[in-house]
């Protein structure tokens, strides 16, 4: 059976050119990048040359960029390092309600730390609108951190805008673009952006890298504590093939970005198309179009549930999500969806796709073919219909 | 696939027993799960009080739809009396466990299974008895709230920098 990958969102194969290009430094060129020795030589040199390529990914000076271990890690430091590091001038935070839970619970967490967090809404399309961040914001505020795109939903935010408004208030701006990496344009010459967080891993890099950019200027106070690498931001002795891994992936991301977001869009085109013309009452979650990240299909069907649809889609050899990977161990439906409005039961009926560039149209084609019966079959078994309303007669 | 589901879970769920309505049933029993949203309706035949035929619908997890199966499979042909003593446990155990927090799900089609039995002896006039243990499960029942990733549990994960 040919298995077909449509969950780039939860992570993306590895480049074998990126592969290639890690390979010697776990084995030939492994040493610390902190030793005076040759060996630690190589490491150092290997992660300057990855700093620029991330840098020049971000249309910036490599000095700017902090080395971490992921998404996660480089949203804690933006938000915890630059609250604690403003403290003194307020402490209050803005964010958005379709936040990635390592924003959310950050900023949870900091509300249990004295901090005031504000949880901007968005429109029924995921979007959140500056207008809405402007009212939000006082003279509090030290911190505004809204993502370039959304993880379930695919929802690209006006972040030029919202930095606008941020700095103009006299905040500081960050943005998780780890979803927006190598499909949006992101170039920090250009944009008001303060702090920005990528991961290796979603755009054909390894797992367990990712980085920071943080502008000239801006201070943090760091959370994780020792010898003082990365500029005293991140004490670690430094992922080096990861890193080298991230500076390469990005170098080929950024240089084939036109060509793969043309392709992905195409792709993501016809699932969207070929999926609600050959469901019934299916719909999708998310803007149509410019507004939409080029790898993501969002769908909803009424009258059944995700993880039925996605333990049959594997059956007939399709990865998908129905939602946030990270949330399977939740019931609950996903804030992102609740935030676009959607009734309970709409969330569980929700299915992503996340596209790559190593996504083809023929798998599209089959994918077409597939979820319909699936779709079918489940709802024979749901007691849900047009007749029924959905109202949960709860157990106990 | 998922590792996470037993290789009967996964038998059950993809090729489920005994889906369907019955469209004159003598008892059916509709339960759902506020938190993960699930919904399960039950419908039973009686006769000489034996279950003669039992089926479902279930809006839900593999896990739910598994355990509807499960449940109606080891209904059918018991007596009433037998058919309530069908506990979550034994949901569970016949499709060799459940994730921890896919445990719910069985609690739900043993509780459907209860609620539509309850409902035909309600119809006949006759008092439907509290099946045994019934209290002391519900008591000890974890009830959906397992999201390890809760933010509840955030000052427990969250070192203070
Ligand atoms: S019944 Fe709630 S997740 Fe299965």
């Amino acid at each position: 059976m040919e298995r077909v990958y449509f969950d780039n969102s939860a992570t993306t194969k590895v480049d074998p050119r990126v592969l290639e290009e890690m390979l010697p430094f776990f084995t030939e060129h492994y040493g610390n990048a902190s030793s005076l020795h040759s060996f630690g030589q190589d490491a150092y040199d290997a992660m300057e040359l990855a700093r620029e390529r991330v840098g020049a990914a971000l249309g910036t000076a490599a000095r700017d960029i902090i080395f971490t271990s992921g998404g996660t890690e480089s949203d804690n430091l933006a938000i915890q390092g630059a609250a604690y590091a403003l403290a003194s001038k307020g402490r209050h935070i803005i964010t958005s309600k379709v936040e990635h839970h390592a924003i959310l619970h950050t900023c949870q967490f900091l509300e249990t730390q004295g901090f005031k967090v504000s949880y901007l809404p968005v429109n029924e399309e995921g979007w959140v609108s500056p207008d809405s961040l402007k009212e939000a914001m006082t003279k509090e505020t030290t911190l505004v951190s809204i993502m370039a795109a959304n993880n379930e939903i695919g929802t690209i935010q006006p972040v030029k805008e919202l930095a606008e408004v941020a700095k103009e208030g006299g905040a500081i701006f960050h943005t998780d673009a780890v979803q927006a990496m190598t499909k949006v344009p992101l170039d920090m010459s250009k944009l008001k952006i303060d702090l920005l967080s990528l991961s290796a891993h979603k755009v054909h890099g390894p797992k367990g890298v990712g980085a920071l950019y943080v502008r000239k200027g801006v201070k943090l106070r760091p959370i994780i504590y020792g010898g003082g690498h990365e500029r005293g931001l991140r004490s670690s002795t430094e992922n080096i093939p990861g890193i080298v891994g991230l500076g390469k992936a990005l170098e080929i991301g950024m240089s084939e970005m036109d060509e793969s977001v043309a392709k992905m869009s195409a792709v993501r085109d016809r699932l969207i198309e070929g999926t609600l013309s050959s469901v019934p009452r299916s719909y999708l979650n998310g803007p149509r179009g410019a507004n939409r990240l080029c790898n993501n299909a969002h769908f909803r069907f009424d009258y059944i549930e995700g993880e039925g649809m996605i333990l049959h889609l594997d059956m007939r050899g399709f990865a998908a999500s129905t939602g946030s990977a990270c949330s399977t161990k939740s019931l609950e439906p996903s804030h992102v969806l609740r935030s676009l409005g959607l009734k309970h039961e709409q969330c569980h009926g929700s299915l992503r796709l996340s596209l790559s560039k190593f996504n083809t149209m023929n798998e599209a084609e089959l994918f077409i073919e597939a979820i319909g019966p699936v779709v079918e079959n489940l709802r024979k078994m749901s007691p849900l219909n047009e007749k029924v309303d959905y109202n949960v007669a709860t157990v106990h | 696939m998922s590792p996470q589901y037993t290789k009967t879970v996964m038998e059950h769920f993809t090729n489920p027993h005994n889906v369907g309505e019955i469209p004159d049933a003598d008892g059916i029993g509709e339960v759902g799960n506020p938190v993960c949203g699930d919904l399960m309706y039950i419908y039973i035949k009686v006769k000489d009080d034996i279950l003669t035929d039992v089926k479902f619908k279930t809006f839900g997890c593999g896990a739910a739809i598994a355990t509807s199966s499960m449940v109606t499979d080891l209904a059918r042909g018991k007596t009433l009396d037998e058919g309530l003593k069908i506990t979550r446990k034994d949901v569970a155990d016949n499709l060799g466990g459940l994730p921890p927090q896919k445990m719910h799900c069985s609690n739900l089609a043993a509780d459907g299974l209860h609620e539509a039995i309850h409902d035909y002896l309600r119809k006949q006039g006759r008092e439907p008895p509290l099946p045994p243990g019934a209290k002391k499960e519900h008591e000890e029942d974890d009830h959906c709230v397992v999201d390890v990733d809760s933010p509840i549990h955030i000052e427990d994960t969250v070192p203070k920098p």
